[in-house]
């Protein structure tokens, strides 16, 4: 890697001040994607400014409805921590990487870097959460914009991410054989309002909604509701592990199979 | 009872507890005074002509010590090959040159095209970034049947083509195998690519070059298979240096599975530079490098045809394949598909009739060599997919057609040159029977549906050829070196030995295994017996470990050396005891007088041989120190049947193993549980090339599967838990031993049961598959399903 300074705040004021500082530096939160990048040399930031350090950030509150969790949480503490309040979401984190990447990486890490392959996208969407920035609030609907682009501006940290519990849900991951992150994976939220299916590691577009699907689900929450259901092969992504059309398919069978479990 | 010390006892690893406490001492972790570091910068295209290399701003750069290119290798040799064949028309093959440092033009995406060594290796990454290369893209070559169109781009202007060789053996049989599938009842033809692997060996390369200006010494520390070997292909065929003036050590290997036997420019850059610079340079490979810079292993792509007669005996194999070797040819790579495959086609079967082609091409890729197996890997993937295939065309029971033509008789000289000595394929497969439990099978398989999976059963013999090799034998089919091996026993005064081997352990556990020989023969605790290895300072001329060769050829050495010892040790008893040598008796490290009450113990003889005050110095001399060399006599043949049961998810394709059963004959054991331990390990590269294992080009020439972010390696939760059985022991007769080699059985016969059981879950859904290429990922066998 190519040197760099390292900043450590222990506010969040304090970290958006040393973010804004320098046109070249980076938040840094559980390092488990930006650290190979600079290893690679594919990076080079003249500062990593460390958010592991504010406790603001840090910790998971539940009232019910509503997890609320600090955008410095690490996989590992929601795993365990969201057991009983949101287990789907406890189950997704609890199937991230190794115990070493959920030790590490986090929440906030995960929704800003947006990887088409990551599972947190998939929960955020599927939630209808609201990602909180030192700025602002985001909608999940409004904040995930392609491949590795979000809503965030230059310098903006995501300090907590709030999500509606829903009455029933329920994360299929059919992992990649190599890198372990989904292949496809199929968050599907059943609330009182109506159902909500988001779809991670297929589109070219990143994370997504499948809209028919929901409207399906909202009728009857069955996995017969979506006999017949199938989404376009055209627009998904391609790769050694899989074709357009392979993809496609997997998500009509992890959503039948995330409704199976859920209801 | 198993015994608890000696021949055939399961003590625990000596070498692990440093293993497994951080306590190795590996490459990497030697650091020598004021070394420097190299950084090679690789090329990013597969092909391109190097019109300039402008080193000025990156040789200004902070610790840079000097930046080499291949102009500074003009005058040194190039990386040479060890194996020459010769092609069925009796031409040698064609050989390009294989320089340290690309010169020209840069042949694959990671051929190395400047070497900068400064003080730090950051310091030197930085230089090599800022190395200003002028590069013309050239089309790149990658598909080993389009190379060797006419026509095709040359990935070297000097040969004739990027044909390597075509190579037919037994050329004169062709006729009569021809002859044979005009006249046959059935024949049954399958097409199918023996996928390229990347070794991942835990440890990754290293190389640690170094120069006594004082007394003109070079040497080199490297993660090395074979440390001897590459003093001499360095030595004489690289560098210039005399074997006295040049000392390779391997110490500690994190794995190697072939990859490492190899001599590689970057241990010759290290040496070189060294003695350039009067200076240490080290090299440390990163992941990411050893993806591009480690010979890759496999890549077959053939077709087999067997012929059947009406009552279904096998009559004649045929078989066309193509072997990328990649841009260059590595140290063995011309032997790997053709001594070591096409002398295996026979397998476990009396075929009277054989014919093997192969055409060896070159690419722009990394180059292929052996991969633990080693071209038995690919011939019995081959033979054994095609007999499984047979048995479903003929509507037989698969089993039952290998029965029917396994070879029942020993000695057998198979139709590809070789003797196999002993064995008992029945005898194995009746103990796969009963492991496997296939009498269970069907209620497995009922159970499996319940769940809406879908259950298949494969099964498989395999045979290997192993304790490489007969000197004679090699070098007539052109290998330029002996596969004899070596051992020094030297005994110290107060009886413990110490044992100097020519093979090398990097996993295999010789450290444990050699002395429990060494105690069986003398009667003594194993712990008076040390192992060491990987020096060649201070080890006897050795040709290394590889092609499961250890114990039976180095071991052999062993035992050669230690019955000299035994034979001195007697004569010394003699004189004290006042008897005849004859009447002396070695049992529990006592020498006694036949017949007598009258005996020594090992250590006063061993004592009396350094102490030589009551001693017979006019027969013999002092000392108690012994070396043999031991040239094997034949290969040695292990053999095993395999079953694979897997579960298979209709709707997404996704296989998992769900038993795995390995009936083994390796002859006699030694070591039980470390025999069990290599099986278990081959096994699980086995599946892993069979479900997940993969290296990709694009036709860019851009190696897609290049981390592990793309390239699957068998996880623990890939593998099942695994039934395995070495009960079955024909012992091999032409080694002291008795013992056959086990380190690469569980490769070689393992992808064909996975594979084979595959096909069997898809046939009972009623899919209309015969065969799907590995790794047999879920996407691929979704596809097969749904063509
Ligand atoms: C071996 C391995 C396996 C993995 N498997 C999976 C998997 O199966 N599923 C999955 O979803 N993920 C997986 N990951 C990714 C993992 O979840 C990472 O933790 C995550 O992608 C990034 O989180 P991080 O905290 O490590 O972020 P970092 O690597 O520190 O940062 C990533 C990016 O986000 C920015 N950033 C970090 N925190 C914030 C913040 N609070 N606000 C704004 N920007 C921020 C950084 O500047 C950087 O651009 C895996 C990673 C590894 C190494």
């Amino acid at each position: 890697m190519y040197s760099f300074d390292v900043e450590k705040p222990t506010s969040i004021a304090e970290a958006v001040a040393a973010l804004g500082s320098d046109d070249e530096a980076q938040a840094l939160g559980g390092g488990q994607t930006l650290i190979p990048t600079l290893k690679q040399r594919l990076a080079s930031p003249s500062k990593l400014v460390s958010l592991s350090g504010i406790a603001e950030m840090q910790g998971i509150s539940a009232d019910g409805s509503v997890v609320s969790i600090g955008g410095a949480t690490p996989h590992g503490v929601v795993a365990s921590e969201v057991a009983q309040s949101y287990p789907a979401l406890a189950a997704l984190a609890g199937n991230i990487g190794d115990p070493a990447v959920r030790n590490r990486g986090t929440i906030g890490g995960s929704l800003a870097n947006n990887d088409p392959a990551a599972c947190y996208p998939a929960a955020a969407l599927a939630s209808g959460a609201t990602i909180v920035t030192n700025a602002r609030e985001i909608a999940a609907d409004d904040y995930f914009d392609g491949l590795f682009t979000t809503a965030l501006e230059e310098g903006e940290i995501v300090t907590q991410v709030r999500l509606p519990v829903p009455e029933a849900a329920n994360y299929q991951k059919f992992v990649q054989p190599a890198s372990r992150f989904a292949l496809v994976g199929v968050f599907v939220a059943k609330f009182a309002d109506g159902v909500r299916v988001a779809v991670t590691g297929a589109s070219e577009e990143g994370v997504f909604r499948w809209a028919e699907a929901e409207a399906a689900l909202s009728g009857n929450f069955s996995a017969d509701a979506l006999e017949g259901l199938t989404v376009a092969a055209d627009g998904m992504m391609a790769d050694i592990h899989g074709s357009k059309a392979y993809r496609a398919h997997l998500i009509a069978v992890l959503t039948k199979r995330a409704v199976a479990a859920a209801a | 009872m198993p015994k608890d010390s000696g021949i055939g006892a399961s003590p625990k690893r000596r070498e692990d507890v440093r293993f497994l406490t951080g306590t190795g001492n590996y490459t990497d972790d030697i650091n020598l005074n004021g070394q420097a570091y190299v950084h090679f910068l690789r090329s990013d295209m597969a092909h391109a002509r190097i019109n300039s290399i402008d080193t000025a701003a990156a040789s200004a750069m902070p610790g840079v010590v000097r930046i080499f290119t291949g102009a500074d290798f003009e005058g040194v040799g190039g990386i040479p090959c060890g194996w020459q064949i010769t092609d069925k028309h009796g031409e040698a093959m064609q050989e390009p040159a294989h320089p340290v440092l690309a010169q020209g033009k840069a042949r694959y995406v990671g051929d190395a095209i400047a070497a900068v060594v400064a003080d730090t290796a950051e310091q030197a990454r930085d230089a090599a970034e800022a190395i200003e290369l002028d590069m013309e893209e050239l089309p790149a070559v990658i598909d080993m049947k389009a190379a060797v169109q006419e026509g095709a781009t040359k990935v070297h202007d000097d040969l004739t083509s990027n044909l390597c060789y075509d190579w037919g053996f037994v050329e004169e049989n062709k006729p009569a195998v021809e002859e044979a599938f005009a006249n046959a009842a059935h024949v049954t033809t399958l097409e199918l690519v023996n996928n390229r692997l990347i070794a991942n060996p835990m440890e990754p390369r290293v190389a640690v070059g170094d120069f006594n200006r004082a007394t003109g010494d070079s040497t080199l520390y490297t993660t090395s298979q074979n440390p001897h070997v590459i003093r001499l292909l360095m030595g004489a065929f690289v560098l210039g240096i005399p074997e006295h003036k040049l000392r390779v050590i391997a110490p500690d290997v994190g794995g190697g599975f072939g990859t490492k036997i190899f001599h590689y420019a970057e241990e010759a850059f290290c040496t070189f530079a060294a003695k350039a610079l009067n200076r240490a340079v080290k090299w440390t490979s990163s992941r990411s490098e050893a993806f591009i810079s480690d010979a890759h292993g496999r890549d077959h792509v053939s077709t087999i045809q067997l012929a059947l007669d009406a009552d279904n005996n096998f009559t004649a194999l045929r078989t066309d394949t193509y072997a990328n070797m990649g841009a260059y040819l590595s140290t063995f790579a011309p032997s790997v598909p053709t001594w070591l495959h096409g002398t295996l086609m026979a397998g476990n079967y009396k075929t009277p009739l054989i014919y093997v082609n192969v055409k060896a091409v070159f690419t722009n890729t990394v180059p292929v060599d052996a991969y633990r197996g080693a071209g038995r890997p690919e011939a019995t993937y081959q033979l054994e997919r095609v007999i499984d295939k047979a048995a479903r065309e003929l509507g037989v029971d698969p089993i039952a057609l290998r029965r029917q033509n396994f070879i029942t008789e020993f000695p057998y000289a198979t139709p590809v040159a070789v003797e196999y000595d002993t064995g008992d394929y029945n005898a194995t497969m009746d103990k796969l029977e009963e492991i496997a439990d296939f009498a269970g099978f069907d209620a497995r398989r009922a159970a499996s549906e319940a769940k809406g999976k879908v259950r298949g059963l494969g099964v498989n013999c395999y045979i290997e050829a192993c304790g490489i090799a007969p000197s004679n034998l090699v070098g007539q089919l052109g290998a330029r070196a002996g596969l004899y091996e070596s051992a020094t026993v030297r005994v110290n005064a107060t009886g413990g030995l110490v044992v100097m081997t020519g093979s090398h352990s990097h996993g295999q556990g010789h450290e444990t295994s050699f002395p429990q020989v060494i105690a069986e023969m003398i009667g003594i605790d194993e712990s008076m017996v040390e192992i060491v290895h990987g020096d060649t300072a201070n080890t006897p001329m050795g040709m290394g470990t590889y092609g499961s060769r250890s114990l039976a050829v180095g071991g052999s050495a062993m035992v050669r050396a230690t019955e000299k010892i035994i034979t001195k040790a007697k004569k010394i008893a003699a004189h004290i005891l006042e008897a005849s040598d004859a009447d002396i008796e070695l049992k529990d490290g006592q020498f006694s007088v036949a017949g007598t009450d009258k005996s020594l113990a090992w250590g006063d003889v061993t004592l009396a041989a350094y102490v030589p005050h009551n001693y017979p110095l006019e027969d013999i001399e002092p000392g108690l120190e012994e070396t043999a060399f031991y040239d094997p006599a034949n290969f040695t043949y292990p053999s095993g049947a395999y079953a694979c049961e897997v579960e298979l998810d209709p709707e997404t394709g996704k296989v998992s193993i769900e038993r795995f059963a390995a009936a083994d004959d390796f002859g006699n054991v030694v070591n039980p549980m470390i025999v069990e331990g290599q099986v278990h390990g081959g096994i699980g590269q086995g599946i892993g090339q069979a479900l997940l294992e993969g290296a990709v080009y694009n036709e860019d020439g851009q190696l897609l599967s290049a981390s592990y972010m793309d390239y699957a390696m068998p996880r623990a939760d890939d593998l099942p838990f695994y039934q395995v059985d070495h009960s079955c022991q024909t012992p091999c007769t032409h080694n002291p031993l008795g013992v056959k080699g086990c380190g690469e059985a569980g490769a070689i016969g393992s992808p064909p049961a996975v594979v084979n059981a595959v096909v069997d879950a898809l046939q009972s859904m009623g899919k209309d598959v015969t065969h799907v290429d590995m790794p047999l990922s879920p996407a691929r066998v979704w596809s097969a399903m749904n063509e």
